[in-house]
Formats: C-alpha cells, structure tokens, sequence
C-alpha cells in the first residue's frame, strides 16, 4: 500500500482516542478520501488499531452507506423514496443506467459516473429526486435527467 | 423591509442559489438584505422568498427565477409590492389551521446565527429549566401529555424519569436524528432550519436526567443538517452557552455529532445504541432498557428530533398549554410531510385531532389534476395504507392505529387512482427486507417470502392461495420479530390486503393491474383515430419499438417496449392508451 494512503489512515486514526467505539466514524473518514473501504486500508486499520478485521468488514458491510467498490467521480444517487416511487423513481433510475451503460453500484470506464439506488433523500415535496455528490436534483423528468449529465460530461470534457 | 430566502436542502435543489443570485444583483447598492433562512415548509411553492414589510405585514412570493428575482427586487426598490409570483390566497390557505411550535422558527430565523435564535426568544426556556430543576420539568413535560414523536408515542416523562432514577456516574441524551423514514422529511427541515431548538431541548432534557453529554446521530445523507448543527454547537460554545457551568448554575453540558451510517433499524433504539458503540446496528431484547443501560452501558435517554423540538416550548408556556391542544389521548401539536400524489406538499403543523380529509384537502389543496384521491400511506415501511373512505379518522395514535397503520413519524404519501396498492405493499416490503439486519428469523426470513410472493403477483404469476399465505406470514412476523422493524414490517400488506383486496385478486385471477402500473401486466398501443402521424413518439422512444410512416398512425411493439411512459408524455394527441386485462392481446 502506498504510504501516502498510510499517512492519511494515521491522520484520522489520531482524531480517535477509542477505536472500536469510535469505527464507523473512522470508516466516513476513509472513505471520505478514499471513495470506498478497500482490503488495504481495513487490514491497515487493525493492524494499527488491533481492531479485527472481519469486525471492521462487518460493520463496513452492515451499512449501506459504505461501499467496498470505487465509485466514480460523479456519484448518482436516485432516491428509491415512497414519494419518489409514487412520482415515477423507477424509471430515472432505468434512465440513468441507460445514459450509463452501467447497472447500479459499477462504474463507468472512464471513472466519471457511478450510480446506485438510495433510500429516502429527504427532498420528498420535489420527488422525483436524485443526488450527485453533495446537490440534489429535483422534480425530475427523463429528459432532465438526460440533461443533467450531459452537462456534466461536457464541463469534464467528455 | 425584509427579505425571507428558504434555504433548505430543497429549496437549494429548487434553485434557492440563483434567485439569491438575482436579488444580491438587484439590490447591489442599496441597504437591503436578503436573509437565508431554513425551510418554511411551502414545499410546492420553492425557491420562496418571504417579504416581510416594515409595518409587519408578510407576502410570499414563490416559483421564483432569477429573472423574477430581480423584477421583484426592483418593484421593491420602486416602493410596490408586485403581484407576479405572489402566493395566491388559495395557496396561502396552506397556512389555515397550522399551530407551529416544532416548525415555528424554520422559515424565521437564520439557522446559522446563534443571535437569529436568541432574538426570537431562544434560550430563555434554557435558563427557566435552570431555576425550576430537574423533579419540575419533568412534572411540566408529564402534565403536557407530550409523547415520543418518532413513530411509537411512549409518554416523554416515563423515559426522563426512568433515566433520571438510574444510578450512575455518568449518563446521555442521545437526540435520534437517523430519520429513516421513506417519505418523512420533518426532522430534516428542524435540523436544517431551527438547529438552535432541538439543541435547546436536549439540554433541558439533560437537566431533567442529570446527563451532561448530548449525542446527535444524524443520518450522513443530511449533509446541510449536519453543517449546520455543528456550526449551532460551534457558536454556542463561543456564547458560554456550552462547556463547564453553563449561566453559573453548575450545570454542564456537551454536544458530540455522529453520523448515521445508512441502516433503517437504527432508528429503533438499542439498534441506534448498537451503532452508537461502533458496531453493527442490530436491536437487543429490552429489558435492559436503555434508561437503565444504554451508551457505554450507562443510563441514555433517546428521544427523537420532534420531541426534542417541543421542550423549550412547554417549559416556556407551561404543560398545560401544551395540553390544550389535541385530543384526550395525544395533546398538542404534530407535523406531517406531505408528499406523493398531492397538489401542494410541504410540512403541516396541526393540532393532534384533525381529521386526514383536513390536512389533504383543506390545508394541501386535495390531488394533483384533481384526479380522485384513493388512500393516505401513513407510517411509512411501518404503517399502513388507509383508503379514502376512512380519511375523515381524526389524527391520534389510537386512532390511527386502529387503522392498521402507525401514526410514525408523521409522513403522509397521498396516492390516487395512478397507484398500485399490490406494487405499494412490494414497494415496502422490498425495503424493509433488505433493511432487516438479520437477527431474527421471522424478520429475515418471513419478509423475504413476503415479497418474493409479492414479486410473483405483480408479474402476473399469483396463484389464489397466495394472499391467505401473505396474511399468515405477516401475523407470524408481527408476533414473532425481535424488534419493531419487524413487528411492524408485514402492516403495509396487511393494510392494503385488508381494504383494496380486489386489487390483490384482479392481479392474480384476471392477470389485471387495475391502476395500471405493473409493467408485466399492461400494454401501450396507439389509438389508429387520434394519431396524427407525427413521429415525435417514436423518436423519443428509447428502445426503438414504435414504427411507422409519417402523417399515418404509428404502432408499438410490444415485444420491444418496457413501457416506460416516454411516449405517453411526448404525444400531443392523448393517443396512446394503456391497457391490461381485458383487451390485451
């Protein structure tokens, strides 16, 4: 692993005084730089922390808010919310593999997108909604959906 | 004059930025400022600006732009109130009848200026709970009938006094902010909008038990509710409203953030608890209950975001005020978040007692394009469907439970004819089955078989035992799951099986889906008569199946099509029509 994942790990080890109360906390952080949870850093975590490994991935693997997989620069995710599924959710998320290509949880080949179905945003009155990173999109069509996209591959380039 | 910016998550996602953008533009130069605040729950108006007058008097003015912005700015500048973009009085009778405590400073104040909130009175219950000490609170948050807001109703007090008489050197408040619920965004729009209140609560409550630690678990997808209670704990510390002897009373108390994870059943609380310690959220049997062993197995009362919200209220006007409002069994008020098939959503206030016939059509203006409204899903994956001729069941927790569903936390999805009640029940039971943690068997197990029963019906593949079967499993689960994930897990299909039956039953015995949803059991075909020939259909069409020679009518293949209803919505003719059960070929 290269040290500078390493020196990162240490970093946030540091901000924790007890590290088996405190795992899901450290998980966020890695993650936050890292994008997913990967093999390397679980093993470097316990062997640093003595925490187990089949406990730290049991706990990764427990919450659907950490990924084992890389995601893509551009993270979709389209709510799965009831005011989402009355108002047609199904079908963005139909939309956003076909403009993809990819199914949900992969990444596309140029690591620009990937994209997953999610529980409830919280943006209900503007349903159908999805993220991208940290934005929320609402009031979705399929087109706009489209166009959303689009947008953002020809601001990357693509 | 001010100038009142929503500034929610939603409002954001609505284009808050860019009318903001238009305004700060307009008003380059002069003395006016435009205020953000949190969400004032006119959801379906957003992005909304609220123009309060010097002389007090407010106008709306919702659906904004930036070019409407800045022609609003420059009315304003010109001395007139304009009348574009103005909430209509039909619009503002979404205002009529709402009581707001949880939600009265969201839409008010600054949530990211401590001073916003304490010039709007905050902090002042704060000090009176100082004086009256612990054994009077409680007794004021008894006589207010206040009861647990996050789906079960417990009475507040019993879970303060419980924790209170547990012996012990340290105890916690932990505020439960892992707001789960499809379909329920109160908590969200609290946090984001009044972050000052719940903190407020917390601590009064932590007087009360004699805890000097607060522990918010908040749900990571809230990212703006996250910033902005740590900037709140941020400017309270430097105010001396946090820390060691707060106003010199020797009371102290801290605030720790932890973020949620993504797992539905930690909004039951020993899974919270679990999640709490760094490990997997999975419930434990109660007894202990975690008044008596919680966090770090020391005494813990949790309580959720709208319940917090309600204590500096009742300390400030009294448990009896509180009590005034309501009915014999639930006093005072509730939020509700409307959502799904309804023409104004957003979030109600009301007094408990209020019928669900007031909310959806008095308050919210009754269904999108006036179509006929079907049933009101309350409780989320917990609670129930309750059809449209028991909506005038006023809103309590007996009430609303003798339905079949839950009062939960107050989510309200209104659906109409276009709705599925078989593809609802899968809808829920596909999430709390993959939501289940696992534990216990009749969770696991039983809400799988649930839904792969429900998934063969929807295809069309239901066989007559089926829903005899689907009651069976349920009442098994309910009476035999560890946690009330589970117990609650089977109310969406028993609700629905229990009043839209012949929905069940046209989907197995005549293959027909009578809303017309389930793609396995309906077909689109182009009306001959009404098509025009113009071909738009077909080129919108993202699989290629509708053929045909411009200005004569199109076909669709129905081997090819997914029924995506992109045609549907791209045919100025109403040509095409959908068709299941009888009719199809």
């Amino acid at each position: 692993m290269i040290s500078e994942l390493k020196n990162k790990i240490d970093a946030v080890l540091l901000k924790y005084d007890n590290p088996e109360e405190s795992l899901i906390a450290i998980l966020q952080d890695v993650q936050g730089f890292l994008g997913y949870i990967s093999r390397e850093a679980v093993e470097y975590i316990t062997e640093k922390t003595g925490v187990a490994s089949g406990r730290i991935m049991g706990v990764a693997s427990f919450y659907a808010g950490f990924r084992l997989k890389p995601v893509g620069k551009y993270r979709i995710m389209v709510c799965m919310g009831t005011a989402c599924h009355v108002n047609g959710s199904e079908r963005m998320g139909d939309t956003v593999k076909r403009v993809l290509g990819i199914d949900a949880g992969d990444v596309t080949d140029d690591g620009l997108f990937s994209w997953e179905e999610v529980a409830c945003l919280g943006c209900c009155s503007i349903s159908p909604a999805m993220m991208i990173n940290d934005t929320v999109y609402g009031n979705l069509t399929q087109d706009k959906v489209i166009s959303v996209i689009n947008s953002i591959k020809e601001e990357e380039g693509k | 004059m001010r100038f009142l910016l929503g500034y929610g998550s939603c409002g954001i996602a609505s284009g808050a930025q860019t009318v903001l953008k238009g305004l700060e533009k307009a008003f380059e130069g002069t003395d006016y400022i435009v205020e953000k605040v949190g969400c004032n729950g006119l959801c379906f108006a957003e992005p909304i600006v609220e123009v309060v007058t010097d002389s007090g008097e407010s106008f709306l003015y919702g659906r904004l732009n930036e070019t409407t912005a800045i022609e609003l700015a420059e009315s304003v500048k010109k001395g007139e109130l304009p009348l574009n973009n103005r909430l209509s009085d039909e619009e503002m009778a979404f205002l009529n009848g709402q009581k707001r405590i949880v939600l009265s400073g969201c839409g008010k104040i600054d949530p990211e200026n401590i001073e916003s909130y304490i010039e709007n009175g905050g902090y002042t219950a704060l000090k009176t709970a100082l004086s009256m000490g612990a054994e009077k609170i409680i007794e004021e948050i008894k006589i207010s009938g206040l009861r647990g807001r996050g789906g079960a109703g417990f009475p507040t007090y019993i879970k303060w006094q419980s924790a209170r008489n547990s012996v012990a050197e340290e105890k916690y408040i932990v505020c439960n902010a892992d707001e789960g619920d499809p379909g329920a965004f109160m908590d969200r729009a609290v946090l984001e909008g009044d972050p000052h209140r719940v903190l407020e609560g917390m601590m009064i409550s932590g007087i009360a038990v004699g805890a000097s630690t607060g522990i918010i678990y908040v749900r990571a997808e809230y990212p703006l509710a996250v910033k902005r209670l740590k900037m709140a704990i941020e400017q309270m510390r430097e105010k001396g409203i946090l820390g060691d002897n707060i106003f010199d009373s020797g009371f102290s108390f801290d605030f720790r953030i932890m973020m949620g994870a993504g797992a539905f059943v930690c909004g039951e609380e020993t899974a919270l608890l679990a999640s709490l310690g760094g490990n997997r959220g999975m419930p434990v049997t109660k007894p202990p209950f975690p008044a008596q062993k919680g966090f770090r197995k020391q005494p813990t009362n949790i309580n959720n975001v709208e319940t917090f919200a309600n204590v500096s209220w009742i300390i400030e006007n009294g448990g009896a005020a509180f009590a005034s409002m309501g009915t014999d069994g639930s006093k005072g008020t509730k939020v509700f978040a409307l959502a799904g098939r309804v023409k104004r959503g957003g979030l109600v206030e009301v007094p408990m007692g209020l019928t669900i016939n007031e909310i959806v059509f008095d308050i919210c203006g009754g269904i999108k394009e006036d179509a006929e409204i079907k049933a009101v899903q309350m409780g989320g994956p917990s609670g129930g469907c309750i059809p449209k001729d028991m909506l005038d069941t006023p809103i309590d927790y007996e009430n609303i439970a003798k339905t079949g569903a839950i009062m939960g936390s107050g989510g309200m999805i209104v659906m109409d004819e276009k709705t599925c009640m078989v593809d609802m029940a899968k809808f829920f039971m596909d999430f709390t089955s993959k939501e289940s943690c696992g534990k216990c068997v009749p969770c696991r197990i039983g809400t799988t078989r649930m839904l792969e029963i429900l998934e063969r019906i929807v295809k069309g593949e239901g066989e007559e035992s089926d829903i005899e079967t689907l009651v069976d499993l349920g009442e098994s689960i309910k009476t035999g799951a560890l946690c009330g994930l589970g117990n609650s897990a089977p109310n969406p299909v028993l609700t629905t099986i229990k009043y839209f039956r012949n929905e069940y039953e046209a989907h197995i015995k005549e293959k027909c889906c009578p809303a017309k949803k389930c793609t396995a059991l309906i077909e689109y075909k182009i009306d001959a008569n009404k098509c025009k020939g113009c071909s738009l259909c077909s080129k919108k069409c993202p699989v290629e199946a509708i053929s045909g020679q411009i200005k004569s009518p199109y076909t669709i293949d129905a081997q090819k099509c997914i029924r995506c209803g992109e045609c549907i919505s791209t045919c100025k003719f109403g040509a095409i029509e959908v068709l299941s059960g009888e009719g199809m070929e």
